[in-house]
């Protein structure tokens, strides 16, 4: 009797876990593996069915000088996004976290740039960006006269482009996760601070940053995600160029999957982009989560 | 119980599915993309609907599919699912892409008689040879265009020059663009004297000086490229020079979609683009401006560009057929001045432009006449084996060199060389 209720508890879970389970195996997992196999084949084409060649696309990779180019180009992507981004979250979230006049309509402005769509805001700041016409150029050139820019058509200027639109789109909602949890501090910590008498600045780096951890690896662990996943915006503002000065490793991706149909090499691309997301969050999890809890 | 009864009712569903399906007219799937400004797509929307208003028998779903690069991505991606489209139109240049994927049937084989072969021979002669291999037609001329160069007539009269000339030669070119550039007071460039847009896609607007200096950049086969050749290196470094020596245009990468606006705003006097943009440019200049071949060097010479219909793989004989017939409605003179008229594509049969409405049309605006004029001196756009990849390598040689990282040379051999590891298969 026992036995059977066992039996009926354990197909009642499976039942229960059954709809996840078939979504995560069917758009994650078998994806995953599929596309590991496929990394250890050839491309196949029309007539000329995949074949394997074990190693071969992994070392066309690392010889590859955009692969590197596109790699170091992220480097840079994540260096100039993440700290500015979590930064000015931190900043506004303080700010619309005190009484002033008109809070919500700030903090609904700062939010705006999250819920518009990337490619949406990416042709407005492709007006923005345009060089003589463009609003950067109106206002320089009406206030300092300064001559026409051309931000996305410099490669040395065209990732840095980039990367500020990716700021002032991705700030407003880790905005959100650090007013929520300024909200969840309690007021009694400050006002004790206030009583010894430490200063707002001592106040902010002693109570309210390391109290801030958790949700700053939160943010960080997705900051870093979008960093490699955010690359709507690159189609409409470069296209990857120039010379791939403003290509990042996904772009590169969809560019050889889908526009050079080299499908089997877009797949050892994806295997090196999984192995470092995987890589980053183990690290994150497993070597920061223990410093963030405030004890 | 129940299941048998679930099992009569799937069956039942299925019956009445496939009943209703034979009954029906036959049904053709056709995708389309747009590159230009305009009204391109309310265009095709409604050419569809006049045919199959006067066709009940064929019903066509015309589905707009996004840019050139989103429908053959679509559609490569939708055949490979197995639903592919019947008919699509897809750039002249995939045409070896689409022949090595194995996904498109030659028009040949759903055309036969004299008058079909009239009818292919209609074409002009500079479409065909992005359209034709191996003796076989694959791709129906649709939504062609040529580079043109377009000059405001005002900004021509201000800097003293003759409003009604052109350049007719490179050296014309900047000269003619020096004296069109304007400085303010401090210095800084207010009107550029021709502007080559390079973002995108560079090597469209360079194949027309490529092909100017007497070079040719793929052969027919499409599996060599000349990309070190030294003509094809002499005209980069003519582009280079515009922006770096002679400063007639603005440096590095110029933005495409951009051109005719700083054109209509007066950035430039001079641009170079597509004759898809000639009714944009008609309806929004401010000013009075010219339409002219490309200027000159050993030749006069121009890429031809755009999209043709391909018939897909995995339709039915039916369909093909269907598809063939509308593919002949839609490029017949009528239906193709209407088409012209609505965007400046240029009008890929001769008779086109024998009809009263095309005759109306340009007497009462004759530029639209120079696209047409220049298809005697326009050569293939360039089209390999592997194209996307081939013309991506050979994009980032002209990117490099037109922001002054690499010499024209360095970078169009490193291009040449590379192109060739890639093309050596399929020689």
């Amino acid at each position: 009797m026992r036995d059977l209720k066992l039996k009926r508890d354990w197909i009642h879970g499976w039942l229960l876990l059954l709809p996840a389970l078939v979504f995560l195996f069917a758009f994650t997992h078998i994806p995953a593996v599929t596309t590991l196999i496929n990394s250890f084949f050839s491309t196949p084409r029309g007539r000329r069915s995949a074949k394997f060649i074990g190693l071969d696309n992994y070392d066309r990779m690392i010889n590859d000088p955009v692969f590197w180019k596109v790699l170091w180009n992220n480097l840079w992507f994540a260096l100039g996004t993440i700290p500015a981004s979590v930064a000015l979250a931190i900043v506004m979230a303080l700010w619309v976290n005190d009484k002033l006049a008109g809070r919500s309509f700030v903090r609904m402005a700062y939010f705006t740039p999250t819920v518009l769509p990337l490619i949406a805001v990416a042709n407005i700041w492709l007006f923005f960006y345009t060089p003589g016409f463009g609003l950067f150029d109106q206002i320089t050139g009406f206030l300092f006269g300064w001559p026409a820019s051309n931000y996305l058509g410099n490669p040395e200027t065209a990732l840095n482009a980039i990367i500020v639109v990716t700021v002032w789109k991705e700030a407003g909602f880790f905005m959100i996760f650090y007013l929520a949890a300024l909200q969840a501090i309690p007021v009694s910590l400050k006002e004790a601070a206030q009583i010894e008498g430490a200063g707002r600045w001592t106040i902010f780096w002693r109570i309210t940053f390391p109290l801030l951890m958790p949700t700053t690896l939160f943010v960080c662990v997705n900051a870093v995600i979008n960093s490699f996943r955010l690359v709507d915006h690159i189609f409409i503002l470069t296209d990857g160029g120039p010379d791939n000065a403003s290509a990042l490793l996904l772009f590169y991706i969809y560019e050889v999957a889908f526009r050079f149909w080299e499908t089997a090499y877009g797949a050892t691309l994806t295997v090196a982009l999984l192995a470092l997301l995987s890589l980053l969050a183990i690290g994150q999890f497993f070597f920061f989560d223990r410093k963030v809890h405030y004890k | 119980m129940l299941k048998s009864t679930f099992l009569k009712a799937v069956a039942a569903t299925a019956l009445t599915f496939s009943t209703w399906a034979s009954a029906q007219a036959v049904d053709l799937q056709f995708y389309f993309p747009v590159a230009v400004g305009g009204t391109a797509a309310e265009t095709i929307q409604e050419l569809t609907n006049e045919y199959v208003a006067q066709n009940p028998d064929v019903n066509i779903d015309a589905v707009y599919a996004g840019s050139y690069q989103d429908t053959v991505a679509k559609a490569i991606t939708a055949s490979r699912g197995g639903n592919p489209p019947q008919l699509s139109v897809i750039l002249s240049v995939d045409m070896f892409t689409l022949i090595d994927e194995d996904l498109i049937v030659p028009f040949d084989d759903y055309l036969s008689g004299d008058e079909d072969k009239k009818w292919i021979e209609g074409f002009y002669p500079a479409f065909m040879e992005n359209s034709q291999t191996g003796g076989k037609t694959y791709g129906i001329p649709f939504q062609r265009s040529t580079p043109v160069l377009y000059w405001n007539k005002e900004a021509f009269k201000e800097a003293g020059l003759d409003p009604d000339v052109a350049p007719e030669t490179w050296d014309e070119m900047v000269d003619f663009g020096k004296k069109l550039t304007k400085k303010d007071a401090s210095g800084n460039v207010t009107q550029w004297g021709v502007r080559i847009p390079s973002s995108g896609f560079p090597y469209w607007l360079f194949q027309g000086l490529a092909i100017q200096n007497g070079a040719i950049l793929a052969n027919a086969d499409g599996n060599k490229t000349n990309f070190d050749d030294p003509k094809v290196v002499e005209a980069l470094q003519y582009l280079v020079d515009l922006s770096t020596k002679d400063e007639v245009m603005a440096p590095g990468i110029i933005e495409w979609g951009a051109t005719p606006k700083a054109f209509f705003e007066g950035q430039t006097a001079m641009m170079w683009t597509s004759t898809g943009n000639l009714t944009n440019v008609r309806n929004n200049a401010p000013f009075d401006f010219g339409v002219a071949m490309l200027p000159a060097k050993e030749t006069r010479g121009a890429p031809t560009g755009g999209g043709n219909f391909y018939l897909f793989k995995g339709a039915s004989d039916e369909q093909s057929k269907a598809a063939v017939e509308f593919v002949k409605w839609i490029t017949a003179p009528e239906q193709a001045a209407k088409w012209t008229i609505a965007t400046g594509y240029v009008a890929p049969r001769a008779e086109t432009w024998d009809t009263e409405t095309m005759k109306a049309y340009t007497a009462d605006f004759a530029p639209a006449l120079v696209a047409r004029d220049q298809l005697e001196f326009a050569k293939a756009e360039l089209s390999t084996f592997q194209n996307q990849r081939i013309t991506g390598l050979f994009n980032d040689a002209l990117a490099s060199a037109i922001t002054g990282q690499k010499d024209p040379a360095t970078a169009l051999k490193e291009a040449q060389e590379q192109a060739d590891k890639i093309l050596a298969e399929y020689r």
